[in-house]
This record gives C-alpha cells, structure tokens and sequence, in this order.
C-alpha cells in the first residue's frame, strides 16, 4: 500500500504542476482587472510565435540530423544514408505545406501528408 | 443549458488530426506504463487527470524511479512551461466565454490550443459550445487510445509506424494558415528563429525555456520601441 500511497503522491504533483501552468495567466489577469498593455500586446503576438515554436519543436530530430551533418559529421554521407539527414521528415513537411497553400483545406493537407510520411518510414528509408 | 448537435457535428472535423495522432501516442503511451508494470487503471487514470503528453511519458520514469512528489512537481511545472504562453494567447479569446471555462483552461494541450487559437465560430453557432467539443473529443481520444494501449499491449498488428506525424502535420497547416496573415509573420519568425537557436545552443531536452526567455525579451523590445515611436509621433502633431 505504501507504494501505491507514493505514487500517487507524485501524481498529484504532476497534476497541480500541469494546472498551474494551465490557470496560472488566467489568474493573473482576472477579467475584472485592465490586463497591462504588455500582455494585450504578447497575447496578439505570442500565438504565431508558440505555433513555430511548436513546429521546432516537434522537428527537432531532423533539425538536429541536418546540424550534425552540415558541422561535418559524417559528411557525405547523404547518398548512403538519407534517413541521417531526416530527408522523410522534410519530403513530408514540405507536403504538407505545398498542399495545404494550394488547396487550404487541413484534413487533406495532414492526412495525404501523415500517409506520405507512413509510407516513407515504413516502406522506403 | 440546451445542447445542440450542430455545434458537435462542426467541431468534429477540426479534431479529426488530433484523433489520428492522439490514439498512437496514447496508445503508445498505455504500453509503456504497461510495460513498466502500471497497468490501465494507472495509465487511465493519468491520461484523465494530467492530460499533458510529454510529461505523462516522462512521468514514466519518475513513476518507475519513485522520485520525491516534490521534485515531481518542479520537473513538470518547467517541462509544462509553455502553457503559460498559451494562456496568454487565449486570455482575450476565453474572456467572454461563459460556460465551461475552468474545463476549457484545463484542457489547454499543445493540440487543443493550437485548433482553439485559430478558431473563428460562425455567429448562427453557441461558440461556448464548439470550444467545449473541441476541448472534450480531443481529451477523449487521448483517454480512448491510452486505455487501447494498456489493453492491446503489443497485438497490433496494423504497423502504426509514423502515424504521430499527424500530429507534426496540424501545426505545420496551422503554421501556413497564420503565415497568410501578413501580421503575424514577424512573430512568426521570431518563434522559429528563437527556438532553432535554442535547440542548437542547448540541446533537445532543454531548450523550450530558453527559446521562451528569448521570445518574451525580444518582444518586450519591440514593445518598448513601439510606445517610444507613438510617443515620438504624438508629439510631433
């Protein structure tokens, strides 16, 4: 029992933690109060900034494969190796992005792209 | 409160990406618990009361470790950091929402923000409404592929291999969607630019912080620069 009793202990930390970085602005800056000019200003520009953000970060494997490789790691390696430079991660990116200017419709623009991206992992590199 | 199935049937599709990728990263997710000996009382459990993925695959270790809740508690507030930023960018946009709030915050992942943060309701739809399905499908089927994971464990046998680029997909669409607003393209670029910098400087697994830090100091700038140039120009008239 004692263990279960720990676990759930630190479950609860997780939780608290996640919520006060979830309510924590909405606290701060209560409807009834004027929000600062500085915040009106980050809440109008901080969306488009955490998207990229997002988008880095969800990436980041690739980014790093292509730092590592222009840095002169494993230099010409990119015919032998094309998976070391993350190349289905931006084949499918670049998909995405094409389809999605041209026809703007999200769900053809993520599903063609995840298909593409399935078939490269799975059936190509 | 009158519910109505026009809202559900609008919201759906918005989510339909965070379906594909919500139930292989959950299911993934259920199997790891699973295979460190948490079964899916726990992994459900955490799916519905933490709902945050990359702390919940971290929590693993933390589970398996038996850290102190304490130091728990400082990890996931640092690696959830980044919902600070969303709350800042919805503060405007819950200020007028009346029901559901406290769910709406606490339902504020990665995903649901950015589908939310771009949302335009038409006027003839409950708006409130819309952001709660949004909200709700998406914790459903974070909570739905968890339990599969537990339960299947490793009998899939469809190869689901890349199917979390959904999830990398959405915020690339969402991505071009806002570059075609020409106003958001500078801090558009300064988002990318600050965290392409950061992930060099300091590594995959902590650079989020940094990237953060360096976002907020460069637009306290151009802030600053901004209200010195009107101030300069009220004068000059």
């Amino acid at each position: 029992m004692k263990e279960i009793g720990g676990d759930m202990l630190l479950v609860a930390a997780m939780v608290a933690a996640t919520m006060l970085t979830r309510f924590l602005p909405f606290l701060i800056f209560r409807g009834g109060k004027p929000t600062p000019p500085f915040v009106v200003f980050l809440g109008k520009t901080l969306p488009y900034a955490t998207i990229g953000l997002l988008v880095v970060y969800c990436l980041k494997t690739p980014i790093l494969s292509v730092a590592s490789q222009l840095s002169g790691q494993n230099g010409g390696e990119i015919i032998k190796n094309p998976g070391a430079w993350g190349i289905p991660e931006w084949i499918a990116v670049f998909a995405v992005a094409v389809l999605h200017m041209w026809k703007k419709n999200s769900l053809i623009s993520i599903g063609i792209g995840t298909v593409l991206y399935m078939v490269l992992v799975q059936a190509v590199f | 409160m009158k519910w109505k199935t026009k809202e559900l049937g609008y919201a759906f599709p918005k989510t339909v990406p965070v379906l594909a990728g919500y139930l292989v990263l959950g299911a993934a997710y259920g199997m790891l618990m699973a295979g460190n000996g948490y079964g899916p009382f726990w992994s459900v459990l955490i799916s519905v009361v933490v709902y945050a993925g990359s702390l919940q695959y971290l929590g693993v270790s933390l589970l398996v470790s038996g850290v102190n809740p304490l130091y728990g508690f400082v990890l996931s507030f640092m690696l959830n950091a980044r919902h600070l930023f969303y709350g800042i960018s919805m503060l405007d946009k819950y200020k007028n929402v009346k029901k559901f709030k406290p769910y709406l915050i606490f339902a504020l992942t990665d995903e649901t923000f950015s589908v939310l943060c771009g949302e335009v309701t038409p006027s003839e739809l409950d708006r409130d409404q819309v952001y709660f399905w949004i909200a709700f499908l998406d914790h459903c089927y974070w909570v739905l592929g968890t339990w599969l994971g537990a339960m299947l464990g490793n009998a899939l046998t469809f190869n689901t291999a890349g199917m979390d680029f959904a999830l990398t997909a959405l915020f690339v669409v969402i991505f071009v969607g806002q570059w075609s607003e020409k106003s958001g393209r500078k801090p558009a670029i300064l988002g990318v630019g600050a965290a392409v910098l950061c992930l060099l400087l300091f590594g995959e697994d902590q650079f989020i912080i940094p990237a953060m830090a360096v976002m907020l100091a460069v637009l306290f700038f151009v802030y600053n620069n901004r209200k010195v140039l009107e101030s300069k120009e009220k004068e000059a008239v």
